[in-house]
């Protein structure tokens, strides 16, 4: 006598990415936290210094934003224009931003008014910093310049002209307090060094530069401009190492994490790329609702922050790790004590025949009704809205089974209306889903057979039969112009290929004869 | 051509158990039925066939206990002979030749020092009695099916069915009484009887009919008044009938595969036995009530107690169709092909005996007559045994379901665990599968598949990071649109051979290239085979026009077309090619020469179903040049009435002969504790005394024991004197022999454990 064997649930292949150490770590973020800004974000920065707040540039402000809050601990709202660049000295005390009306301002993160401005500019100043010996400040300007500036007597110090288009980005050495790197809008990457007056290393992007970035090391620096990511090596001349095309849009942004093992870029295209520093694959990619502007990460990779252009500013902060280890392992419920003792510390002797516990099958309930041939309540079970709406492969692989029994029918047969929408719904939800189109079918068609004379009946009925015709007829659509593309795909793949016979032994076999991976 | 006389076909196991309900011994030790031209006893307790009774000469249609000594059984057969045997140590006692087809036979307890047996000719549809050798018709127009007649209480009356007719015949009064139906009742259902049976102990026939009703007929002496009761849970015709010694109980059988056990007197109590595999023909119980056998339309036979717990034999499944072919599992040298309905039965060939089924499918079997179930429709081993490929199928109107699922074999459970599922591997059927031969542990195994829809495919092992090994698709070939029928690796595993219709094309396993294309005379491929060892560079094939082809890959030209009637599969082992023509004769050749080098006629009656080869444990060392082939495998073959066959040489088969008759089995003791405690004591005693005895006179040498002097007639004793002393001596005897006992539980009195153990050691050395 054979027990009952269960229904066979299939189990789908999930599509998509494989799961690397790199997604685990880069998946273990809460869901984002967005907070509207009053413009497009611009610019993100971390203060250096904990409790590592961060200064959003939005429009004509600059918010700063504690690690959790979802409220701003402190805004800088007297900018005349749209202010750029809002960053951080290595201290965590200063901020300093330009503004679209060419004055570089400087405040105390305490303070609420600006300690100085910086007048000399001709044009919007996209790109401020300080110096790493925190008493000097350089900025870029649309007006082709970049100078640079005393923090005490708020002067300017020098002026370097060589650039001859707008100057959009530029980060300063942390090691080195005479160096500092320029990007324009002329595909140039320049790099000054304070003591002379000229630039002493130029790069060409070939695209216009978005942003640049130092590694900690200070030996390469990455420049992203166009859809291209490049990293060169300085202490090679500014000779070119990589050249990364992942985007399809401009990248906007990029970022190293905590340790320098990946590298992030941002782009229009509303993806995050993570990069391996090692071998610069794309080992991890995020997806956002909106181009992206700016993008920083916290620092020990905490949280991540991106800017968007439809003036969200997206918050993901990670896991703490009891959060992470409760979602992978559910504790299982320990038997009771008494259980637990009863015969525990018996061991067998050599001889004993062992009677081993009789095993209780487990059965889940649409399998019980199925082995009482209640086919009607099988289904029922199967549609409870909980395995419906989260397993939908648990009520396919029922009604497969019946129809397997041939007792689809009668399990459709005599509901009411409530139990028919019920049926309905599941078939609208699930008909088109490319993995139960094939079983979902029958049930389909035997619906129409037995219900065709009260069709009119009911409103509700009327309804979702009306929706199912649009949903099929849209999924014609669809394949049809499917089927229209792979055959265009086609004709291009055939005229692309070359043709050139292959000979093989004395036996022609070339003609006809195809592979396909 | 040669015939080799010292090559015979002989009959290797398989062969029907169903065709004719079981008989169970008084003591329900030994279970008898009928199979093929033997009568089959097997052990209930071991499961093993203990004897085969030969004698018969055409089909066994009957076997019945003789009432008057239980330890004797009837057999009748469409040879007309009615055999008596003594079944435990299968002697043939004597033959009653009656000289028309026997169909069916039944004996009655009451009817001292006869026996009465109903033989059916079919075309005079006379119903005979014989009584010590002579005949009378007793009722006419019987149905040939055995189940219709039942012998009634304390065997006063007969009833037979056929139709819609109920006879009952009284024996005493010589008179018989007919009952009979309307062909159909108010709700179209079906009235015919099937099977009919009577209560031991009350006046009671027991009827089943096609629509799955019981009646339970009473009164029935009386022509006009009796009255019957239905019982109804069948939905189609009941199998089987049968009611316990008691009468207490009464079990039916059907095609649902559920035993179920109706109270007497009490109709609405059941109990039912679900999920028994396949439907029921026979229901049997034995006649002190502990066991039931249920005999499956699969050819199997399953015992069960009144618990009904215990699956205690299970048979040799055949098929009417084995669409998986005969294959050999490389590990445990068994017989593998399809059992159960979507299982594969792995079946011994050394012993006769299924090993186990295992279950392909998965899938809650449901009894319906017009469902279609899955089915495993191919099957392959790879050449270490580790990995199993099946291929199941279901066909419902115009869909087609496939899933090809991979095995491995799992070394804790000693089995199969299913590592990959791909369901629908091709768009249509797959005509073959075969793994590539790992030549060594480094190289990756391959599975081919090819299909009617035009392309092969190639299957490799691919390993996950996180979720182990699992298998996928590495290649898709094809070859002018045409349809692939078979596939084949050389036996280094280098090169693939894979045909199209007319066209063998051979293919590079490294790198998937077309290497060259293999023309023959016209006519589709429809097998294809490398040779191994010596002769691997060849490729053999037979054709639709009936011509076994050899390429000689080295060269490219077509060695050997010779022209044969073939028409089943030849499987090549070593460097042989074996081929059935429809002559029913087999020819083996070697593929480097074009004469076979055996040959046999009419190996069979009926057709060959499909052969295989399995290779041999221990290799023959027979230098004859004729049946050198036999020395590295055997050709098993399985002819139309599932006897499995095979070619021995005539050495071996009486070394095989020698080998059976040591093997005795000693059943007459029931093995109880107390017994194998008491029956060590014995034995050791009667070892002991022996030496003592020795100088005895032969005669004398038995009279060991107390009991056995005590049964010896007085007149053929020695001197009371003399046997005094050694009676004497031989109690000393058991005294010293306890003494020891004694001495060493003492000496293990502080480990009583031990103590323990050594009673069990020596209980265990006693059925030796």
């Amino acid at each position: 006598m054979a027990s009952f064997k269960p229904t066979k649930i299939h189990v789908y292949p999930k599509l998509g990415e494989k799961v690397t150490q790199d997604t685990l770590y880069w998946k273990n973020y809460k869901a984002p936290i967005q907070i509207k800004q009053f413009g497009a974000v611009s610019n993100v920065a971390f203060s250096p210094v904990a409790p590592y707040n961060f200064a959003v540039t939005a429009f004509t402000r600059i918010h700063i934003y504690g690690p959790f809050s979802q409220e701003p601990i402190k805004s800088f709202t007297r900018f005349k224009d749209t202010a750029y660049s809002g960053r951080f000295r290595s201290d965590g005390q200063l901020l300093v931003a330009g503004c679209e009306d060419s004055v570089v301002r400087l405040f105390d993160v305490g303070g609420k008014t600006a300690l100085r401005m910086f007048k000399g500019h001709t044009k919007a100043v996209h790109l401020t910093d300080f110096t790493s010996d925190r008493y000097q400040i350089v900025t870029g300007s649309d007006d082709y310049s970049c100078r640079l500036w005393d923090i005490p007597n708020a002067t300017e110090l020098n002026t370097y002209r060589e650039h001859t288009d707008y100057i959009r980005c530029g980060v300063t050495s942390k090691l080195n307090r005479d160096l500092f790197i320029t990007g324009s809008y002329d595909h140039t990457v320049k790099l000054f060094d304070v003591r002379t007056d000229k630039s002493v290393m130029t790069m060409d992007h070939e695209q216009p530069v978005e942003s640049l970035l130092l590694y900690p090391s200070e030996g390469l620096l990455v420049s992203a401009g166009g859809r291209f990511v490049k990293v060169w090596d300085l202490l090679k001349q500014g000779q070119p190492l990589v050249s990364l095309r992942n985007h399809h849009k401009t990248v906007t942004c990029l970022c190293l994490s905590k340790n320098g093992e990946r590298l992030l870029s941002a782009s229009l295209d509303r993806h995050v790329k993570v990069y391996n520093t090692t071998n610069y694959k794309v080992v991890h990619n995020f997806d956002y609702p909106a181009s992206i502007l700016s993008l920083a990460l916290a620092p020990y990779d905490e949280s991540i922050v991106v800017g968007m252009t439809n003036s969200v500013l997206s918050i993901k902060h990670k896991k703490s790790p009891s959060e992470s280890k409760d979602s992978t392992s559910q504790q299982r419920r320990r038997p009771s004590y008494r259980m637990f003792v009863k015969g525990k510390n018996y061991i067998p002797k050599q001889d004993d025949f062992l009677v081993g516990k009789q095993v209780k099958e487990h059965l889940a309930k649409h399998d019980k009704q199925l082995k009482k041939f209640n086919v009607s309540k099988a289904l029922d079970t199967a549609l409870e809205s909980w395995t419906r709406r989260r397993k939908p492969e648990v009520t396919v692989a029922v009604i497969k089974e019946l129809n397997r029994r041939g007792t689809l029918k009668n399990a459709l047969a005599g509901r009411d209306e409530q139990e028919l929408s019920r049926i309905l719904n599941f078939l609208i939800g699930n008909l088109v889903d490319a993995r139960f189109t094939l079983v979902l079918v029958t049930p389909a068609e035997m619906i129409l057979d037995i219900y065709r004379s009260i069709i009119g009946q009911s409103p509700v009925i009327d309804r979702q039969l009306l929706r199912l015709h649009e949903l099929l007829e849209r999924e014609l659509d669809y394949q049809r112009e499917l089927l229209e593309v792979l055959g265009m795909l086609d004709t291009l793949f055939a005229s692309s290929l070359p043709r050139n016979a292959v000979e093989c032994s004395g036996i022609s076999s070339s003609n006809g004869f195809f592979l396909t991976y | 051509m040669v015939e080799h006389a010292d090559i015979r076909v002989v009959h290797r196991g398989g062969s029907k158990i169903n065709f004719r309900a079981p008989v169970i011994s008084d003591d329900s030790r030994l279970l008898l039925c009928a199979s093929g031209e033997c009568v089959k006893v097997y052990s209930t307790s071991t499961e093993e066939c203990v004897h085969h009774l030969r004698a018969h000469t055409d089909v066994v249609t009957g076997v019945v206990l003789r009432p008057s000594n239980h330890l004797q059984v009837y057999s009748c057969s469409m040879d007309g002979t009615i055999r008596l045997w003594d079944f435990t140590d299968a002697i043939l006692i004597k033959t009653y030749v009656i000289g028309q087809p026997i169909y069916s036979i039944y004996a009655s307890a009451q009817h001292n020092g006869m026996f009465h047996l109903v033989a059916v000719h079919l075309q005079q549809s006379t119903e005979q009695l014989v009584e010590a050798r002579e005949l009378s018709v007793v009722i006419s127009h019987v149905s040939s099916n055995p189940a219709a007649i039942a012998f009634g209480r304390a065997g006063e009356y007969l009833a037979s069915t056929k139709g819609l007719q109920l006879e009952v015949f009284f024996l005493k009064k010589q008179k018989s009484n007919r009952f009979s139906l309307k062909e159909e009742n108010k709700k179209g259902r079906k009235n015919t009887f099937s099977c009919v049976t009577c209560h031991p102990t009350d006046d009671c026939i027991a009827t089943g009919h096609e629509d799955g009703q019981i009646r339970l007929w009473r009164n029935f002496s009386h022509k006009k008044e009796y009255t019957y009761s239905t019982l109804h849970w069948h939905h189609t015709t009941v199998g089987s009938l049968c009611f316990t010694p008691e009468g207490t109980n009464l079990l039916s059988g059907g095609v649902e595969s559920v035993l179920v056990q109706w109270r007497y007197n009490q109709d609405t109590q059941r109990d039912f036995l679900p999920r028994l595999g396949a439907a029921i023909t026979h229901v049997t119980v034995s006649p002190d009530g502990t066991l039931f056998t249920t005999t499956h339309s699969d050819n199997s036979k399953s015992c069960y107690t009144l618990t009904a717990q215990a699956l205690l034999i299970c048979l040799y499944c055949s098929r009417e169709s084995i669409e998986t072919d005969l294959l050999i599992d490389p590990r445990s040298k068994a017989l593998v092909m399809n059992g159960k309905p979507g299982h594969l039965q792995f079946y011994s060939l050394q012993r006769d005996k299924l090993m186990y089924n295992l279950d392909i499918v998965q899938q809650e079997y449901i009894y319906q007559s017009d469902l279609q179930q899955f089915e495993v429709v191919k099957a392959a081993f790879n050449s270490s045994g580790n990995w199993l490929a099946t291929v199941e199928r279901e066909q419902k109107d115009a869909e087609l379901e496939l899933n090809l699922k991979l095995w491995a074999f799992d070394d804790q459970t000693q089995s199969f665990v299913l590592n990959t599922t791909i369901s629908a591997p091709h768009e249509n059927r797959i005509t073959a599968l075969c793994f590539s031969p790992a030549t060594d542990s480094q190289t990756t195994t391959v599975l081919v598949s090819s299909s009617k829809d035009g392309h092969f495919k190639a299957w490799q092992l691919t390993y996950l990071q996180y979720e182990g090994p699992c298998w996928s698709c590495d290649f898709v070939g094809a070859y002018h649109g045409l349809v692939p029928s078979c596939c084949c690796f050389s036996a280094d595993g280098s090169l693939l051979a894979v045909s199209f219709q007319e066209v063998v094309t051979v293919w590079s396993s490294a790198s998937w290239e077309l290497l060259t294309t293999l023309s023959q005379p016209p006519g589709d491929i429809r097998d294809l085979c490398f040779g191994q060892l010596s002769c691997s560079k060849y490729l053999l094939g037979t054709s639709t026009s009936n011509l076994l082809l050899c390429w000689n890959l080295l060269t490219c030209s077509c060695k050997i077309t010779a022209p044969l009637l073939m028409y089943t599969s030849l499987p090549t082992f070593a460097v042989i090619a074996a081929s059935f023509s429809s002559l029913l004769s087999v020819f083996v050749f070697k593929p480097s020469e074009p004469r076979p080098i055996f040959s046999q006629k009419a190996v069979c009656s009926g057709k060959v179903m499909r052969a295989v080869f399995a290779p041999r444990e221990e290799m023959l060392e027979s230098c004859e040049e004729s049946s050198q082939w036999l020395n590295r495998c055997q050709l098993y073959f399985l002819s139309q009435h599932m006897d499995l066959m095979t070619f021995t040489t005539k050495a071996e088969e009486d070394k095989l002969m020698d080998s059976s008759k040591q093997l005795v089995i000693d059943d007459t003791v029931a093995m109880t504790p107390f017994h194998l405690l008491l029956g060590k004591r014995r034995k050791e005693r009667e070892d002991s005394a022996r030496p003592y005895t020795a100088g005895l006179p032969m005669s004398l040498t038995h009279v060991s024991s107390p009991s056995q002097l005590l049964q010896t007639p007085a007149h053929v004793l020695p001197s009371t004197s003399y046997l005094c002393s050694m009676f004497v001596r031989s109690l000393l005897i058991s005294v010293t022999d306890n003494r020891s006992v004694t001495q060493y539980s003492y000496s293990t009195n502080t480990h009583s454990s031990a103590f323990t153990g050594f009673i069990l050691h020596g209980s265990t050395s006693v059925p030796k």
